[in-house]
């Protein structure tokens, strides 16, 4: 590699948008390169000295006004209440359909609710100082760390090459149970990734939903229940589910 | 290169190429509204902050948000990503290199740069005292500001999509049109650019 190409890719490597191979070469680069570490150095300098939290802006409130002012107005009756109205005026027949509705509205609000539990466990997380137990990216000890504490033996696979950074594991509370929390770092962002008892079997493919502007990335696999929640983009978090499920499916199948 | 040609309409590639979903009745209609006001409306700080930096004036800066979200909700149906804040990056993008552009007072603003000239000078200058060994001295983020808003286009662009709105390299090349090796290129040139500045700056670090 020449100093031409490392002095462009070195901000790559600072924006962790490197595979671990070419980071790899850089970094070798630079190490002995008496023109290039200077550079990484003030670079890695100059990012961590910004304020970046400070150099946002906030909307003013009249704007805001003036925005939602020209979004027609959002209609408040809710398909639950409608749906119990039916329930009221009741035939036979309507108060079939309408259980069976209510039964299905019921359970997205258990589904909402759930997800809410887990952004707050995110949230939480990152607030309290408390994001990791056990703080390690060997993954061979967060996983042994996790015995006796949770009744599940939750996958603790190192993504470290794969640009996913292991932090540690962290035992949390959702939905009245303890769950296993392994946390991962990409660039300045935290993955929290919940593990807890699956309700099925069967494996579900991973969706993509976001309650208060974070991403949850919920999927099933081998009996457990997988919750992959942060501020990252949902594509990234596609790309973390993916690796995650590619580095553990192998090592289930020994 | 001042004279390139503005982009017609929204050359996005979330961008259907038709109009499809025409809005039926009421209901449609106002199920959009509510998807759009969750989608867009958590956006609103940072498309406010890409415009401050794009436009460098308070009312231009409200003048083209509020443009963008008429635009983004005239659109949403035939966006077909995932992100909506890129989207909206892009849409405010469009807005600000379209009509902002033809007042005259913000036209040095938003003017390219030439590539040639910053290109000339080297990206490390070893000349300089000692630069490896000259610390940043802290400085109140209103300095920082003025700084990165010192900063020309399309370095500036740059720097605030990236270090500011984090956005990735695929997501900055999306935004701006370019390919990812131009955003690597223009994100070196704007740190090297905000160092020298950030080093020169007078005054006693706060």
């Amino acid at each position: 590699m020449t100093c031409n190409e490392a002095e462009i890719l070195l901000h790559a490597l600072l924006d962790g948008e490197l595979d671990a191979g070419h980071a790899h070469q850089v970094e070798a680069h630079v190490e002995n390169c008496p023109r290039c570490a200077p550079q990484l150095r003030a670079y890695r300098e100059l990012q961590q000295a910004m304020p970046v939290a400070q150099l946002h802006f906030t909307a003013p409130a009249s704007l805001r006004q003036r925005i939602e002012k020209t979004l027609p107005a959002p209609r408040r009756v809710s398909n639950r209440r409608s749906v119990l109205k039916g329930f009221v005026m009741g035939t036979a027949l309507s108060t079939a359909m309408a259980a069976g509705l209510v039964i299905a509205v019921f359970r997205t609000d258990q589904d909402q609710r759930l997800l809410g539990e887990v952004t707050s466990a995110h949230v939480r997380s990152l607030q309290a100082n408390h994001l990791t137990d056990v703080q390690t990216s060997d993954q061979h000890t967060v996983k042994p760390w996790f015995n006796g504490k949770v009744d599940i033996a939750p996958p603790v696979v190192d993504l470290t090459a794969k640009g996913f950074t292991l932090l540690g594991g962290r035992l949390d509370y959702i939905d009245g149970q303890a769950v296993a929390s392994i946390v991962y770092r990409r660039r300045t962002h935290v993955i929290n990734l919940f593990v807890t008892q699956g309700g099925s079997s069967e494996s579900h493919e991973a969706r993509l939903q976001t309650m208060q502007g974070y991403n949850i990335r919920r999927w099933t696999a081998q009996g457990l229940q997988f919750f992959a929640v942060s501020d990252i983009n949902g594509e990234e978090l596609q790309e973390f589910v993916d690796k995650f499920e590619a580095a553990f499916q192998p090592a289930s199948g020994t | 290169m001042l004279d390139r040609p503005q982009r017609q309409g929204l050359a996005l590639p979330w961008k259907a190429g038709d109009d499809m979903m025409a809005a039926n009745g009421g209901d449609a209609h106002q199920d959009k509204a509510r998807r759009f006001r969750d989608a867009a409306l958590p956006h609103l700080d940072d498309v406010y902050t890409l415009a401050r930096y794009l436009l460098r004036d308070t009312a231009d800066a409200e003048d083209a948000v509020q443009e963008c979200y008429l635009r983004a909700l005239r659109y949403f149906d035939t966006f077909r990503g995932t992100e909506v804040k890129p989207w909206l990056f892009a849409i405010l993008r469009n807005i600000c290199r379209g009509e902002f552009a033809r007042r005259s007072r913000v036209t040095l603003a938003m003017d390219d740069t030439t590539d040639d000239a910053e290109d000339a000078a080297p990206l490390w200058q070893e000349e300089q005292a000692s630069p490896e060994t000259e610390m940043l001295h802290q400085r109140d983020a209103e300095t920082i500001r003025r700084l990165v808003a010192d900063l020309p286009n399309p370095f500036r662009e740059a720097i605030v999509l990236r270090e500011i709105n984090d956005l990735s390299y695929r997501e900055i090349a999306d935004v701006v049109g370019v390919p990812v090796g131009t955003v690597m290129s223009r994100l070196a040139r704007a740190r090297s650019m905000l160092r020298k500045a950030w080093i020169a700056e007078e005054g006693p670090p706060t």
